[in-house]
């Protein structure tokens, strides 16, 4: 597990390579997708649609010579329409693509394997072959070293070290073993050692990895309800354009006989105009926007069981962060030596040192460096030493050395055990355990036979970066809570030095739901991790609930995300990967409405001046003749999209700012630029068709 | 035009003062929970209970249903006008389509006036059914405002209050005070307030001259104050009964201001974030100025074909110049270009001016604020449109902050943007619509004084007023057909009540809602950043949708004139 | 949520219960409180207060009403100055079926509504240009003051801009044997400014000014 995910940058990832686009089969997508089924799902582009097949037929009546204006004009108009159509299916094709290739990836894990079913849930029960794909829930599997884990299950006995990086992506093995918080394990990854009997809690096609594809592929990829609400607002649009267009003709008609003469304006150049002004680039890019945010938040190996999920990422107020593994390494280190009074550090560290020596934990090792930092004490042999390891009864361990008894524990512990030899527990020693409580850290006391040497400060270590992370989310406006089973003081203390907003100390599952609830009542979104069984309840409260892969079942199906790295800081990365969708859509439509306004200028000129030719005037940008004018705005318009679809898939720039400079950066990219951008492009194309309209 | 600008700073000075006063009392109107003791004794005749909590759906009933038992009481006293006694000059009733139009007309607020106010309505007329019923769709509007702003503020609330408490109240304790007070004002200025229907002068050049008098006082101080416009005379406020000094002219302009702009405040107030108030005024303000300017030096500069008529158009200390057909001299071209934006601003649609004579750009100017129809608007339904367009703009940039779009702490979601696209789209379907239709008729042309763009203008106007509630006219067009009556009466109905009740549908989801608090995560509406980008959307959007009309109209027909074009 | 939604499943009849008596006792009501009562008690204060203007500020000379002070006359004869241009119709004595012009009708207000490329409007401003110059004595080519060509927004329009009350000042004086002087300080007394020294801009009551000529003039000219 990555230590400093925390502060890794937007787009690093744990998954696969990239695979290379290829082009043929979106180019072929692109034109499959031009069945009227398909682009009637997308008002905005069915329009588009639409027209191009009415500018097609005015062709071809111009061809017969009875045309409404020269046939190369309305030619070149309709093929530019469906090149408009056909970047959008291309953008689509594109997105999906980059999902096929992980799904196939996938695929190619999900072999079709045969399974031992047992009749009873022991490994010596009665057992025979059963395909994976007829496997109930409820059945009981056999799975040995070698093999493949057929379904989704839960281990209900034995213990096995279990390859997950097929899912994962994660090469070391993991183990899995009946009970506890380990017991769950996935289709498609492999028993390395030992065996395990699972129970299956899959249906046949709804396991894991089946679920996995699905989104993968986009197959089950329903409108988000952000989504919605923007085709809403498409829509509407398109409807004002389309009335704004069909009105003109009239317009133009009952002006040509008020200023008696002039032309009235053909329906080619209506349709050009409708074109133009209905948001295409948004229209074209929103499915794809979608599609390619489900698939970075794949890439960073989270699975969200469905894109509203991940919508919900971006609008969270409040993370609900678990101290250890997410704020805190998961293991406490070392720091200081408190000899008691009277008591010489070095004699300490060394007694310290000799009751770690056995001690494997990260903790008894930090001590045992510590040790050797300071005070140079190396470790040695231990002759006839009789280690004695941590139980839970005693809490403490230690080592008896040439009849001493030398132990470290906590300080109730050590107090029962020097006392009860007849030794003193000092009171300045408990003065330096509250101290050292105080400050956020674990005392651990070190005594030798009846004599308290004194205390080792063992601190928790803050996860590098973190601190800058939270004020980061801080200036964004999301509240960071730090969730512990430490007691207020410790939790007090490293909320301070994490910098995290507010801190739950001992922490009970009913505590955590109880403050999700609190939250969501005051109209906040709420976003955490978990992996227990007891984690359940509230992750399933959870606006936003990332399960860790490693956790239970139950764990999993109550969350609404679950991250294959088993990292609860991936939940910053999911907020990020939210946030930027939204973004994105929401810059490209502006980009979109912006654009408008130099096509006005591009066509209304065009479109009138042979009725009225002083409104030449509006010709701002000096297009070379009607024709080229409208060719260069239908054309920009078809181009636009080509261009962003890069912008799509990647999603624009985020950055953890405040959202009045989020704001103002993106107005100025997308709003100035949506306005400016066209004027510059349409001009150029002009240029390029001047000789040949 | 040091003068000018100190007129236009002045009044807008002064309108800004009253913006607290006036917001202050209509919150307190809104919110208060005694009622006094007229107002009991109304909900007793009334036979309502004023602790109803009313749904959104309730309240749009009890507001639909009580203006059409006006509506319908008011066209019945105009088809027996000419039966009720006390008319000196016995003028007739009016033909049903006639009455139909009035009524419809005046309950929408809009004011649009297919009759002749001094030859076809007598005094009893041009009080019961007039002055009512600018009265009741003024009170109506500005209650709707207050069930809309109730709606927003709430939070988890199923209702957005009772229809017939803010109906009662608005009148009782707003309308009638002011308007009472007011008019004693007007008739000091000298505004006719009389039972008697004229007076007979002997002219000078030994002429018989008929002057009609009547209660045009109490009529005019409700036309403003209620945002209705229609006048007791047909040439409306350029009477000079109607408005008869440089005074009452600000007064009434003032008045039109009054409720919409002070209605900023009310919001501020009520959603208990007062500077949301203020960045809607500013919104308003901004649009208004820019438009202001427009017009004044559009008609200041006046018509550059009279300038070959050796016609002295210049500014000096002897004349006001500028472009002065169609205005009268003692407002010159700073209070009648004050009037033009304020009155197609807060969609009153009286004129100090005839408007089909401004120059093309000064035309275009009511014609546009009309389209937009939220630059201070109508009494309360102006504060209720520029909401809309608050919605439609959070939801445009408010994606690029990240998040789903917030309005006062209340997502936007599908549900509301339905809602509030419908709104938007009511109003460009009627006016665009309609005017494609007049365009394909045949009949049109007849009805026209103008051709050339002029003539096109005239019809886009009437449908752009007809549908923004406004009732002003490029009265060049004679719409007293029917044809213009039926469309336009259509218009009206469609420009009132298709964009009141949805508004009301997105305050009563809205009120259901709980709120997000706000923090730097969220992106803040009462910014200086937002007004502007409100403006800019309210432009685009606006903009956008009408600028292929306003080029085959005021555009086209300015840029013609300055080559010398006639038709 | 839950009560909005419940009104949704009772339907269109829950929405509209007991609305119907008070929507129709309102109309009622409220026409009598603001159709009736709020302009009587109107009526009857304004003529407590001010008498005088709520009949319409009529000016009563010799005991006979000769005008309002606000309402605007048509003067042609030379000796008055001449108001504004209106285009306000009248029914034709000889066919009240008919309408034709007559100015300064104050039985029915209007204007012209012509745009600014009417061609009507400019053939109007270039004739009244023309006949206004040839009236006062003006070269063919010299300027004159828009407000002397431009008809008004009423038609009743009873005031004229200084410049173009001075321009006439000349031919008034000269009709009616004045000393031009004496016109002139007419014309400056009659010409009032900015209401409450800021609002609106100068201008000339031309009915008034007419009634002080008249009453300077020693000669009055015959009535008829």
């Amino acid at each position: 597990m990555s230590q400093v995910d925390a502060t890794a940058p937007l787009g690093a990832s744990s998954g696969g390579s990239p695979k290379p686009v290829k082009w043929a089969s979106v180019i072929g997508e692109a034109f499959k997708k031009l069945s009227p089924r398909v682009q009637s799902k997308n008002p905005v582009m069915f329009v588009v649609y639409l027209g191009s097949i009415v500018t097609t037929l005015l062709w071809v009546q111009a061809l017969s010579g009875k045309g409404e204006a020269s046939g190369a004009f309305i030619f070149a108009v309709a093929i530019s329409l469906w090149f408009t159509v056909l970047f959008a299916n291309a953008a689509e094709a594109l997105a999906e693509g980059r999902g096929k290739a992980q799904a196939d990836a996938l695929r190619a894990t999900r072999q079709r394997v045969v399974a031992r079913m047992l009749k009873e849930p022991r490994r010596d029960s009665e057992s025979w072959p059963q395909p994976s794909d007829e496997l109930d829930v409820g059945a009981y599997l056999l799975v040995e070293a070698g093999e493949i884990i057929p379904t989704d299950g839960e281990v209900i006995e034995g213990a096995a070290s279990v390859d997950e990086s097929a899912i994962t992506g994660e090469s070391a093995p993991v183990i899995r073993e009946a009970g506890g918080d380990f017991c769950s394990v996935t289709g498609g990854t492999r028993v390395l050692s030992d065996w395990i009997v699972i129970r299956v809690t899959a249906k046949p096609g709804e396991a894991f990895l089946d679920r996995m594809i699905a989104m993968v592929e986009g197959a089950k990829r329903g409108k988000t309800p952000n989504e919605i609400a923007l085709t809403i607002l498409l829509v509407a649009l398109t409807l004002i354009f389309l009335l704004v267009c069909a009105t003109l003709l009239p317009f133009s008609l009952f002006s040509t006989v008020l200023n008696g003469s002039g032309s009235v304006v053909t329906i080619t150049v209506l349709i050009a105009l409708l074109v133009c002004l209905i948001p295409t680039t948004i229209g074209a890019l929103l499915s794809a926007i979608g599609i390619a945010g489900m698939s970075r938040m794949i890439k960073a190996n989270v699975l969200a069981t469905s894109g509203r999920a991940i919508e919900a990422a971006g609008d969270v107020d409040v993370l609900l962060l678990d101290k250890t593994g997410t704020i805190t390494l998961g293991n406490r280190e070392a720091a200081k030596f408190h000899p008691a009074p009277r008591m010489d550090e070095r004699t300490l560290a060394d007694a310290a040192q000799l009751a770690s020596l056995a001690d494997e934990t990260p903790e008894g090792r930090s001590i045992v460096v510590l040790a050797k930092n300071t005070f140079n004490i190396r470790g040695r042999e231990l002759h006839g030493a009789e280690t004695i390891a941590f139980s839970a009864h005693t809490r403490m361990s230690g080592i008896n050395l040439d009849g001493r008894q030398i132990r470290k524990g906590a300080a109730s512990a050590i107090r029962a055990h020097v006392e009860a030899m007849g030794g003193v527990f000092p009171q300045e020693i408990t003065k330096i355990v509250e101290d050292v409580a105080r400050r956020g850290s674990t005392p651990l006391v070190v005594s030798d036979d009846i004599h308290v040497l004194g205390v080792v400060e063992l601190k928790d270590i803050i996860k590098g970066g973190i601190k800058e992370r939270f004020a980061e989310l801080r200036g964004m406006g999301i509240k960071t809570v730090m969730i512990t089973g430490d007691n207020h003081l410790t939790a007090a203390a490293i909320a301070a030095e994490a910098g995290v907003d507010d801190y739950l100390a001992e922490a009970t599952p009913e505590d955590k739901l109880q403050l999700i609830r609190k939250y969501q009542a005051e109209g906040r979104l709420v976003a955490m991790t978990g992996d227990g069984t007891n984690d359940a309840p509230a992750l399933a409260q959870a606006d936003v609930a990332l399960a860790m892969n490693s956790g239970t079942q139950a764990a999993k199906e109550a969350g609404n995300m679950v991250d294959l790295d088993s990292n609860p800081t991936k939940l910053l990365r999911v907020v990020e990967v939210g946030k930027q969708m939204i973004m994105t859509r929401g810059s490209l439509t502006t980009f979109s409405v912006a654009n408008d306004l130099a096509k006005y200028f591009a066509i209304i000129p065009a479109a009138f001046v042979a009725t009225y030719p002083p409104l030449a005037v509006l010709n701002v940008m000096g297009l070379h003749s009607p024709a080229s004018a409208i060719l260069s705005a239908v054309i920009f318009n078809a181009l636009i999209i080509v261009a962003l679809i890069p912008l799509a898939l990647r999603g624009v720039q985020y950055r953890a700012e405040p959202a009045a400079r989020l704001l103002g950066r993106n107005l100025l990219i997308y709003g100035l630029g949506g306005i400016i951008a066209p004027f510059i492009g349409i001009k150029l194309i002009d240029i390029l068709l001047t000789p040949f309209f | 035009m040091e003068h000018d600008l100190t007129q236009f700073a002045l009044i807008l000075a002064i309108m800004a003062g009253l913006v607290f006063v006036l917001g202050k009392w209509m919150t307190h109107l809104f919110v208060s929970p005694a009622h006094n003791i007229i107002e009991r004794g109304t909900y007793r005749l009334l036979g309502v209970d004023p602790a109803e909590k009313m749904s959104w759906k309730r309240y749009g009933m009890v507001l639909l249903l009580s203006n059409a038992a006006m509506m319908l009481l008011g066209y019945l006293l105009l088809r027996v006008q000419q039966y009720i006694p006390g008319d000196a000059l016995e003028r007739a009733s009016q033909s049903p389509h006639l009455a139909f139009n009035t009524a419809a007309s005046f309950i929408t607020n809009t004011n649009w006036q297919s009759y002749s106010g001094e030859t076809s309505l007598s005094n009893f007329s041009q009080m019961a059914v007039i002055t009512f019923l600018m009265t009741v769709s003024a009170a109506t509007g500005v209650a709707a405002a207050g069930g809309f702003i109730r709606g927003l503020s709430r939070k988890s609330a199923a209702d957005i209050g009772n229809y017939w408490v803010d109906f009662t109240r608005v009148i009782f304790r707003l309308l009638l005070p002011i308007c009472f007070v007011l008019a004693l004002v007007y008739v000091w200025q000298g505004i006719p307030q009389t039972l008697n229907a004229e007076a007979i002068a002997n002219t000078l050049e030994g002429a018989r001259q008929q002057l009609i008098v009547g209660p045009v006082a109490s009529l005019e101080t409700i036309k403003h104050i209620g945002t209705n416009g229609g006048g007791f005379f047909a040439m409306n406020s350029a009477h000079p009964f109607e408005n008869p000094t440089p005074l009452t002219n600000t007064l009434h302009i003032l008045s039109m201001l009054l409720i919409p702009s002070a209605l900023t405040y009310t919001f501020g107030s009520m959603i208990a974030r007062r500077r949301q108030g203020w960045a809607f005024f500013a919104a308003f303000l901004v649009m208004f100025l820019g438009f202001l300017a427009l017009v004044y030096s559009a008609e200041r500069a006046g018509n550059p074909m009279f300038a070959s008529a050796g016609v002295d158009q210049a500014q000096t200390q002897l004349q006001a110049g500028g472009n002065m057909e169609g205005k009268e001299l003692r407002f010159g071209i700073a209070q009648t270009s004050l009037f033009v934006t304020t009155t197609t601003a807060a969609t009153t649609g009286s004129v100090d001016a005839m408007h089909s004579s401004l120059t093309p750009l000064g035309g275009l100017v009511p014609i546009a604020e009309m389209m937009l129809n939220n630059v201070f608007g109508g009494d309360g339904v102006g504060l209720i449109n520029l909401v809309t367009y608050a919605i439609l703009t959070v939801f445009l940039v408010g994606m690029m902050i990240g998040r789903t779009p917030e309005f006062l702490g209340k997502k936007v979601e599908a549900r509301e943007m339905k809602f509030v696209m419908l709104a938007v789209l009511a109003h460009p379907f009627s006016i665009l619509g309609f005017t494609a239709l007049a365009c394909l008729t045949p009949s049109t042309l007849a009805s026209l004084a103008n051709m050339g763009p002029h003539g096109f203008s005239e019809v886009l106007y009437a449908y752009t007023s007809g549908t923004a509630n406004n009732g002003s006219a490029f009265a060049g067009l004679n719409a007293n057909t029917p044809f213009f009556n039926t469309t336009i009466g259509l218009a009206m109905l469609i420009g009132r009540y298709l964009t009141l009740l949805p508004m009301l549908a997105v305050a009563g989801v809205m009120a259901a809602k709980t709120t997000v608090p706000e923090g730097p995560g969220t992106l803040s509406t009462s910014t200086p950043l937002f007004t502007g980008l409100l403006v800019f959307v309210v432009i685009i959007v606006g903009g956008l949708t009408f600028l292929p009309a306003l080029a085959l109209g005021p555009i086209v027909e300015h840029l013609l004139m300055l080559s010398g074009t006639t038709f | 949520m839950s009560d909005v939604s419940n009104t949704t499943e009772n339907g269109i009849l829950s929405l509209t219960k007991g609305i119907a008596r008070p929507a129709l006792v309102s109309a009622v009501f409220f026409m009598v409180v603001a159709g009736i009562a709020y302009p009587l008690v109107t009526t009857g204060v304004a003529n407590i207060l001010f008498p005088d203007q709520a009949q319409g500020s009529l000016i009563v000379r010799d005991g006979q009403t000769v005008g309002s002070r606000l309402i605007g006359q048509y003067f042609a004869r030379p000796e008055y100055f001449h108001g504004r241009p209106s285009v306000t119709a009248g029914a034709d004595p000889n066919d009240p079926s008919k309408s034709i012009d007559q100015p300064y009708n104050a039985g029915a207000s209007a204007a012209s509504n012509q745009g600014a490329t009417s061609k009507k409007l400019l053939d109007a401003v270039n004739e009244r240009a023309r006949a206004y110059r040839e009236e006062n004595g003006l070269a063919p080519d010299a300027p004159v003051p828009v407000d002397a060509v431009t008809a008004s927004g009423s038609g009743l329009d009873p005031h004229i801009s200084v410049a173009n009350a001075r321009l006439q000042a000349a031919r008034v004086a000269r009709v009616r044997g004045l000393p031009p002087a004496t016109v002139l300080a007419l014309v400056n007394d009659h010409t009032s400014g900015p209401q409450i020294g800021a609002l609106g801009d100068p201008r000339v009551n031309v009915l008034e000014l007419n009634l002080a000529l008249d009453a300077a003039t020693t000669a009055r000219p015959a009535a008829q």
